[in-house]
This record gives structure tokens, sequence and C-alpha cells, in this order.
């Protein structure tokens, strides 16, 4: 009996997690239930057991439900007297109490394992860290052991199993609250303004894992959108070398995008963004040193492509209404010439 | 018969009166009975108000980006739906039932303090105009003419003057904080008016259910109104005169702003689902012709909820990095919750075993409720776990979760509620047969969006965007949840439609329709202004059914 009643929310664990997966898993590349680093898999072992008992208690308590609304019903054939009434029992009262306190104790202990093993354990110390700043809309990434300071698309080394490498996130916001939610890597983790929260991941096979802000932030909240690529060491390797050599140097420019930087130089641009090896030093915007490595621009809104970029340059608004990036109304040369040194920027 | 002994039989005719001396007698009314039709009626002009805000919402989510409205507007609506619905239709709707029936099921003449119960109402209904009077008063992260727009918890430092210059979010500090002070007042009110002005007899453990359950809410509003509105004047100092407490951007704190508002937030879910309690409390034993089972646990019950309820806030907040001390301890706090809950769900069970269960549409709404909450508790215990609250958290689940309790287990007791006391207010009853129409196709509408709303929050869809975007899986569960809307929208339709015109043409009622067993039902429907014309006098809890069994009577048994 013991057995059949631990079996049991197991088994409908099993079946209902199945069954939601089977609904999920074509369609959805930010499906929860779908987990592709260790937090994400420590979170479906809880997710699991407690969809199982809960389960287990719909069918005990609603199959009761169902059972007292059928069965007494009055029906046309009954007689005008009432029923015998009754005013409690303090044995069913008692069982009914003693039993939710007992499972209320098992969940509990199953649920503290698993907030110990994400949040107490120590760090390794190959652990792989990144330094994470929200931003109203977008996400800024500085790799202090590398150098590298990039925005909006993280690239990290996938895990070795026998050898793991965490990534660890050290996260704080400039400005508003954010929270970092990749589904399929990890639970969500705020971005709070003076404060540091930490979060860590590892997965272990390669790919793009999606994601997006989870705490609402402002106007553009909903394209805050997260991309994480998970690289093959070999790969890994070769983004961080790229990402640590300097851009196009000015020499192998053409003539327009030389006039391109010269624009971005001139103009406000170089007040909010950086690009290094020249004078554009702000802090505000993304850094741009390397933009055009990357696949999407404004935090995921859109892809990187040269006219998406010049549309976005002359009119932030078309495809991020509220987004802080101003329109810099420049004349369709200048817009040109800065859009296509820009694309440079590999 | 001798349940009417309550009855003044004189004649009762009176002059017919002119609109105006209509509108001063109630504008200047200071009794519990027309204040609390008057909070009922605000009420539900809100509800439609924000029902409505919610549809628009649906048709921008149908699809993926959709440009039906821009996000500024988006986000406006997300935030005064949540608000009007929170502040401006569950605090004045319950608290408006709690003001008529209270002093009428104790035996009571009025409430203890007329003049500070009109008060406030009106300070209430004050805040509520003075809230949408922010459409064209304030001036928010947009520019001119925008209502506010961050969020029903308005996180700090999104509310700081740096990202909210202008007043839109002025407007919301000080309608939440006025209608706080008419919260207390009606608080302070039912409190004195429970604990002093009983009728003969009716000792505390005699009391009616639905008292005592007003009576435990009273005091979680008194308890839980103070932080809030000490955080609104905090944040106003911060805005206007410089101080830092919540303004990060000069080493405020932004978590101390969650501590203060949930700590007011999570007591106040029970603030507006113990009302419906006791709702169900009352209409459950009627029609299962049954005394309610286990009486005094059910008190026990919701004086602990009262309490753990207190401890349990910070459960919105597993993600913002409490520690895993901290996530442990609200974790097995709010777990806690779910034991005097359970005991509730059993004992309304057990009070339905055994009863000749009679499905008219006040027992139709509160068997929806029973199932309903049921599956809304369930949601919560996967919530408590914080691990899984990692993933769910601001989720659609969440917000799938939380209308499960708002609307499946308070709007459906609500409901339950006006079709079982519609004919004592009104003196008629409300037509069956809407009434079933409006419960098979608001029971259709609510699961339709509801139920599926759980599917995208498990596919990673965060809440309060104003769209999404394509190839997440998230698209079908969208429509789906938006078509259930539609349902919703007309039920409710139908139930307005049919308060209007039962109000004219509805079956007269008389005193007891229900063959009930509170006082209420011992007065006339509508109950005269004095409410009872002798002072009644009860020697157990259900006074009317030892009148009607004189040889079977409850104090033999209590």
């Amino acid at each position: 009996m013991a057995l059949a009643i631990w079996a049991l929310p197991a088994f409908h664990a099993h079946w209902l997690a199945r069954s939601l997966a089977v609904v999920a898993d074509p369609f959805s590349p930010t499906n929860i239930f779908d987990a592709a680093a260790t937090p994400a898999h420590l979170i479906r072992g809880n997710a699991d057991f407690v969809l199982g008992l809960t389960l287990a208690i719909f069918l005990v308590v609603g199959g009761l439900m169902l059972w007292v609304v059928v069965r007494y019903r009055s029906r046309p054939t009954d007689d005008n007297t009432e029923p015998i009434q009754i005013y409690g029992s303090n044995q069913i009262e008692l069982s009914w109490t003693v039993i939710p306190i007992l499972l209320v104790f098992m969940l509990f202990l199953t649920t503290a394992r698993v907030i110990f093993a994400t949040e107490s354990i120590p760090k390794p110390s190959n652990a792989l860290d990144v330094t994470v700043i929200g931003h109203q809309f977008w996400w800024e990434y500085r790799y202090p052991s590398l150098g590298i300071v990039t925005a909006n698309e993280l690239h990290i080394p996938v895990s070795d199993p026998e050898h793991p490498t965490p990534v660890y996130l050290t996260m704080s916001s400039a400005d508003t609250d954010h929270s970092y939610w990749v589904p399929r890597l990890a639970g969500k983790m705020d971005l709070i303004p003076n404060r540091v929260n930490v979060m860590w991941m590892d997965p272990t096979t390669p790919g793009l894992y999606l994601g997006q802000c989870a705490q609402y932030c402002g106007t553009q909240h909903a394209k805050m959108l997260l991309r994480v690529y998970a690289d093959s060491p070999a790969d890994f390797q070769a983004w961080v070398k790229q990402q640590q050599a300097p851009s196009a140097a000015s020499a192998t420019l053409t003539p327009e995008q030389l006039a391109g930087k010269s624009v971005f130089e001139h103009n406000a641009c170089m007040n909010c963004h950086t690009i290094a090896g020249t004078g554009a030093k702000g802090l505000f915007g993304p850094d741009l040193t390397h933009m055009a490595s990357r696949a999407t621009l404004a935090s995921g809104a859109f892809d990187n492509t040269p006219e998406n970029l010049k549309q976005w340059i002359d009119e932030p608004d078309s495809f991020k209404p509220g987004a802080l990036m101003p329109p810099m109304h420049l004349n369709e040369k200048d817009l040109n010439a800065v859009t296509a040194y820009l694309t440079t920027l590999k | 018969m001798a349940t009417t002994t309550a009855i003044d039989l004189t004649n009762q005719t009176k002059p017919k009166k002119l609109f105006l001396q209509i509108a001063h007698e109630w504008i200047t009314t200071v009794d519990h009975k027309k204040l609390g039709i008057m909070y009922i009626v605000y009420a539900l002009f809100f509800l439609v108000v924000a029902g409505a805000m919610a549809v628009l919402m649906r048709i921008q989510l149908a699809v993926p980006h959709n440009h039906f409205v821009s996000p500024q507007v988006f986000n406006r609506l997300f935030t005064m739906h949540g608000t009007t619905m929170v502040f401006f239709v569950g605090m004045p709707v319950l608290l408006g039932f709690g003001n008529y029936l209270v002093p009428l099921m104790i035996g009571a003449r009025d409430m203890a303090f007329p003049r500070l119960n009109a008060f406030s109402f009106w300070i209430s209904a004050f805040a509520g105009i003075l809230f949408y009077y922010s459409y064209i008063g304030g001036d928010g992260l947009y520019g001119a003419g925008s209502a506010p727009d961050v969020g029903w918890f308005a996180y700090a430092p999104l509310t700081a003057k740096v990202f909210s210059p202008g007043h839109s979010t002025d407007y919301w500090t000080f309608a939440v904080l006025l209608s706080g002070i008419g919260s207390t007042g009606t608080g302070i009110n039912l409190i004195a008016t429970i604990l002093s002005m009983r009728c003969k007899g009716m000792t505390l453990s005699r009391l009616p259910l639905l008292p005592w359950l007003f009576l435990v809410v009273s005091c979680l509003i008194l308890v839980t109104i103070s932080p809030l509105t000490a955080a609104q004047i905090m944040l106003t100092l911060d805005r206007y005169l410089g101080a830092h407490f919540f303004d990060s951007q000069a080493g405020g704190s932004a978590i101390l702003w969650m501590h203060f508002f949930w700590i007011f937030g999570h007591p106040e879910v029970y603030v507006l689902v113990m009302p419906a309690f006791a709702f169900v409390n009352e209409i459950i034993p009627v029609f299962s012709r049954k005394a309610m089972f286990g009486y005094s646990a059910m008190v026990a019950a919701t004086v602990a909820i009262g309490f753990i309820s207190l401890s349990v806030w910070a459960h919105h907040m597993f993600t913002v990095g409490l520690g895993a001390e901290g996530n442990l301890f609200f974790t097995i706090s709010t777990m806690i919750i779910s034991i005097p809950t359970g005991i509730k769900i059993f004992n309304w069970i057990a009070t339905m075993w055994g009863g000749k269960i009679i499905f008219k549409s006040p027992m139709l709404f509160c068997t929806g409720f029973l199932f309903q909450f049921l599956i809304a508790g369930l949601t919560g215990i996967m919530l408590s776990a914080s691990p899984f609250d990692w993933q769910l958290g601001n989720s659609y689940f969440v917000v799938a979760h939380f209308h499960y309790v708002l609307v499946g287990a308070i709007i459906f007791a609500l409901f339950g509620a006006f079709y079982y006391w519609y004919p004592k207010i009104t003196g008629r009853m409300l037509n069956e047969t809407l009434a079933k129409w409006h419960f098979w196709l608001f029971v259709i509408g609510f699961h339709l969006t509801f139920d599926f709303m759980h599917v995208p929050g498990l596919l990673g869809m965060p809440r309060r965007i104003y769209t999404y975007e394509p190839g997440r899986g998230w698209e079908i569960w969208n429509l789906i949840v938006g078509a259930g809307a539609i349902f919703q929208s007309i039920a409710t339709l139908i139930f307005v439609g049919n308060m209007i015109w039962s109000y004219y043409r509805g079956k007269v009622a008389g005193p007891d329709p229900w063959d009930a067993w509170t006082l209420e039902w011992s007065t006339s429907s509508p109950p005269p202004d004095y409410n009872f014309a002798i002072e009644p006098s009860v020697s157990s809890r259900r006074p009317l059914w030892d009148l009607k069994h004189p040889e079977d009577v409850d104090t033999d048994y209590e």
C-alpha cells in the first residue's frame, strides 16, 4: 500500500510531463520542461514531483467533489423532509488535518534539496565569469577574464558533463528591474539596481537558447529578448579571438565607410555607444565594436541586415516604439554612409 | 409563520418621491444597506470597465506582432486593469456585501459607526474617480494625457521621477492611498459592529460564519493596508521631497518597495478571497439542506489563514535573490497555508455529503467555485515550491493561477452571492433561466481563457508583454485564451441585463425565498430602514432552523 501511494505521484508526474513535452517540443524553443542545463534539470525534477503530488490530490479531492455533487443532488422523487443534520466529527477532521501536514512536510523536504543544490553549491575554480547588466531595453555582457564587452547575444562554452565548466552570471541593473530567463537553461533571476545577484548554467549541447526579460521594466519590456549561444570549445575560442581583436582598421575602409565613421563620430551616436579604437566611448547604449558579428539588433528585435540597420538608425520606433535610441535625422547620404561603416564592425 | 416575527405588518405604503429627493436621500444616507448597495453598484461599474480593458489586451495578444494598440497603451491597460480590479472592484464589492449583510446577520439595526461608514464609501468612490481622471490629468512616461503604466505592483525604481516623469504615477499613488483609507474605515467599523452589536443570545460561537470571516478580513485590512499606505507616502517623498527610500539611482532599495508592497499584497489576496469563502459558507449549507460541517474548525482555519497569510509575502520574490535560507522560509510558510485551506475544502464537501443538493443558480456558482478553487490551490502549491517558481514566476502561468483565484473562485462565489441575496436586497428574484445561461457561458469562457492560459507560461511566455515573437509555440494558446474572453463578456452582459430586468419584472421574493436559516431572512425583502421591527434573539447558529423545526433545534447539538 505504501508503495502504491509513492508510485502514484511518480507515475502521474512522468505521464503529465511527457504529455506536456510532446505537446510542446516541436513548437517551442522556450519550453521549461525541455531542460538543457543542470539548473533547469533540477527544477524539472522538482516540477515533476510537485505535478505528480498535486495531480494525485486533484484526482482524490476532485473525485470526492464530483461524487458528492452527483450522488447527493436532490431528485424530483425526494420527499420534503430535511436530510440528517451532522455538525462535525473530530476523527474525520483530524485526519484531513494530519494527512496534509505530512504531505506538506514531504514536499518541503524534497523542495529544500533542490534549493540547496541550485543556490548553495560551491563555485568550481574553472567556471567562466560573465557580468550581465540590464538596461532599458537591452543586455550588456562583460567577460572580465577575457577583456570582452558585448551586448544582447551571450556566447558561452558548452560544459563537458565529465569536467563541468559552468558559466556564472553576476548580474545587476543600470536602471529599472529586469529578470534573466532562458527557460531551457535555468530558472529566472532578477537584475536589480544597487544589488548583485548570481546565477549559473552549464548547457551540454551546443546551440542557441532563447528567452526574454521577465520583469516589467518599461515601455519595451516585450522586446528585451535573450539569446544565449552555447558554443563548442573550438567555436567559443574562435569567437573569443574575434571579439578580442580590434575591428576593421581605418586603412581598410572604403571612402563611403570612412565617411560613415566620421558621421558616427560627429553626431550624438558616440555619446551613447562605444567602438573600441575610435573616439566613441559612450556607455549608455550597447558596445558596437563587433556589432556586425551579431545575428540580431535591438536586443533580438530583428535580424541584423544592412536594410534593417539603416531603418533602425533612421527611425528606431518603427521596430521598437519606446526604445531609448533617438532618431538621428540624418540625410540619406549620411544614413547610407553610417550604415556602411557599421556593417564593417565584424 | 413563526419565521416572520421580525416584520412590521402595519401599512408600509410611502408617498412617491421626486428624483431630487431620492438623490438627496442616497447621497446623505448613513444606512448600511444603502451604502452597501452603492458600494456594489460602484464596483460593478468598474468591473465592466476593467473587464473591457482585459478584452482589449486579449485582442492585442491574439496574434504575434499585433499592432492593435501601442506598447504605451498596452502598458497602461494592464496597470489600470489590475489596479482597478483589486482596489475598485474587489475591495468595494466585498466590503459592500459585508456592509449590507453583517448587521442583518447579527441582528443589528446598523453598523457601529454609520457616519464613518458613509465617509469610507465616499472616499473610496472619490479614489476611483481620481484614478480614472489620470487619463485626462496624468502625464506619464510618454507625454500628455496618460494613465499610470507602472504595473499594479509598481516596482521601484520604475516609479522614480527619472523613469516616470509627469503625474500618472502620482494618480496611482493617491488613488490607492485614498481607497486604503476607505477600506481601513470600513475595517474598523466591521470589527466594532461584529464585536459589540450582536443581538441577544448571539455569542461568538453562535456567530454565523459570514460575519466571522468578515471579522478576520477586517483585522487583516487593518494590519496590511498600513504598510501600503506607508509605502505610498515614502514613494511620494522620493518623487517630490528628495527622499531616497526606493530611488536606486541615489542609493535607495528597490527590494524595500517589494517587501512593503507584498506584505500588503499577499494578505490582500486573502482579504479578497475570504469574503468569497464567507458567501460559500452561507450558500452551501442552505442548498445542501444541512448544517455547516465542522463550524469550529472553519473558524479556526480562517483565523489560522489570517495569521499565516502575514508570513508568506516574499514568495512573490523568489527570483530577487533572497538566498537559499530566505527561499526556504517562504517556501515552507506558503506550503503551510494549504493546510487550513484544505480543511475548508473538506468541510464544504462534508457539508454537501449526505445532503439534498438543490442546484439553483447560487449553488451552481458555488459548485464552480469549489472545483476551480481546488485547482487554483493546487497551482498555488506548484508556485510555492520555489525552484518550480523560478521558472513559473512572472510567467503566464502565474497570471493564469491568480485569475483562477480571482475569477474562478472569488468572482464565481460573488455571482453566487448576487443570486442568493439579490432577492433580499431588491425584494425580487433574479430570472433563473438567464442565470443558467450566465452560468454555463461563464463556465465555458472561464475555462477556455484560464485553463489554456497556463500553457504559454510553461512554454516561456512572460507576463506584461504587449506583443510576442512568432515561433515560440504561444500563438494557438493566446488565440484560445482570447476566444474565452468573448464568452465571459457575453455572460457578464446577460448577468447585468438580468439584474436590471429582474429589478422591475422579477418574481416577488418574499422574506425567505430559499428556506434559509440566518437572521437576514427573518425580515422583509428589502428590509426596512431599521432592519428588524423587534430586536431578534437567538439560541443557536441557525435561529430560523430552530423556528422552523421546534422539535429538532440546533441548540441541542452545538
